[in-house]
């Protein structure tokens, strides 16, 4: 009778186990790479039905976040600003750019302009502009630099593990009451050291939360 | 067992050339890695968030205006005349602030705060109407001129709360609670004292000498 098997079978077991081990690495490093925000949502950047440069607007004319922005010192959404906002200086300048048609058409009939939501967050994830940026958070530290952005893209992934590594050290991340609308400021951390941040998150009383309800209700 | 290792490099090589790499600006919808549909949770809750879209309503916005003639519960009636709309009881634009707003350092230095946000970008942060956007074709005033320095504080007031008559400029009610609007003509006020200075406003000895008042 035959051998059924060859001898180079004996191995097989052993082959079997050190390629699952590698598949297994491999496909670890796989979702660990693409099932993260760090990579579904960095770079996204969706055509607007307005070509709105915030490169130009907040970058090159100086505007103040707040202008358009105009409720994120005061709530927890940060407005997308109505087109009257837009008309205050666009009823005189480029007022015939077909580019700016959705919008004058939206100033006259009350309808939205349908913008696309770039920084969305899930629905049980409760975050607070005002919060934020009235105790040394600056738009920057999420956003990115949005005042160099012809096209405004998701820079940061806004996962749980984002928010959680600024929760855990704010004194690095706080800037002066004067820099949290300049996106080109520096940290207080950054310009004195991460003791002035110390003292900064001692003084306003900056106690971030990392409990579950901290952020999730 | 060469083939299989050679299949899953071929995978991981199709993979990345089809998914490609962090960072990369992209304009489609971001994937949804734990779909609703097969992850039911809590991601997409049968709730509106502010601003959002809603089929229910027909102009498709889950924010509703106020109807006609309706006061918000959740504001204090604004029935002060001088405090929320400029005017005396007559009707007439008042020409002192109204008894609620103290003008003090703190209310100067909200007024400038404002003035610097909203303002300053078409009237120019010296309020001489050479704001950024003037080279961009947007008219503004100066506040230096007789007719806005004899202008009343109400009337002042009520052109941020309204717009101006010539629908130049809109109104900044959405922008500006009416406390602010009030510090934002304390310092507009302030601005156009600011040119209106003659030696007689130096009171001090020491800097009247050093500038060479007598």
């Amino acid at each position: 009778m035959s051998k059924l098997f060859p001898k180079s079978s004996n191995r097989l077991p052993l082959q079997i186990i050190i390629f699952l081990m590698v598949f297994g690495g491999v496909a670890t490093a796989g979702v660990t790479y693409y099932m993260t925000p760090k990579y579904t949502r960095v770079g996204y950047a969706p055509v607007q039905p307005v070509p709105f440069s915030h490169a130009l607007h907040a970058g090159q004319l100086g505007l103040d976040c707040r202008f358009c922005h105009s409720n994120v010192e005061k709530s927890g959404h940060s407005n997308v600003p109505s087109s009257q906002t837009c008309m205050n200086c666009h009823n005189q300048v480029k007022k015939d750019s077909a580019l700016l048609a959705p919008v004058r058409a939206s100033a006259e009939t009350g309808e939205a302009v349908p913008w696309v939501w770039i920084h969305a967050t899930p629905d049980h994830v409760f975050f607070n502009h005002a919060a934020h940026v009235n105790r040394g958070v600056s738009c920057v530290e999420c956003h990115g630099k949005i005042n160099e952005m012809d096209v405004v893209a998701h820079a940061k992934p806004l996962s749980m593990g984002f928010c959680l590594e600024c929760h855990r050290n704010p004194e690095t991340r706080v800037r002066e009451k004067g820099d949290i609308f300049n996106l080109d400021s520096q940290t207080i951390a950054e310009k004195s050291g991460v003791e002035a941040g110390l003292k900064f998150i001692s003084d306003w009383k900056i106690k971030p939360p990392e409990s579950c309800s901290g952020c999730h209700r | 067992m060469r083939y299989v290792y050679l299949v899953a490099a071929f995978l991981v090589v199709l993979t990345v050339s089809l998914l490609g790499f962090r960072g990369e600006q992209f304009t489609s919808a971001p994937m949804d890695v734990f779909p609703e549909w097969a992850f039911p949770g809590m991601k997409y809750q049968p709730k509106f968030r502010p601003q959002s879209s809603s089929t229910f309503f027909a102009d498709g916005r889950a924010d509703r205006p106020l109807p006609a003639n309706v006061v918000p519960a959740s504001l204090p009636l604004r029935a002060d005349d001088a405090m929320y709309r400029g005017k005396d009881t007559a009707g007439a634009f008042v020409t002192t602030f109204p008894a609620g707003i103290i003008i003090d350092a703190k209310l100067m230095a909200r007024g400038q705060e404002r003035y610097l946000i909203y303002c300053a970008p078409c009237h120019g942060s010296l309020g001489d109407g050479n704001g950024v956007v003037k080279k961009y074709g947007v008219a503004a005033t100066s506040y230096h001129d007789d007719r806005l320095r004899q202008m009343a504080d109400g009337q002042i007031f009520d052109t941020i709360t309204n717009g101006s008559p010539s629908k130049l400029m809109l109104s900044y009610a959405d922008k500006l609670e009416p406390e602010d609007r009030w510090a934002v003509v304390a310092y507009v006020r302030a601005l156009q004292r600011s040119r209106q200075g003659t030696a007689a406003d130096v009171t001090d000895t020491a800097v009247r000498q050093s500038l060479g008042i007598r």
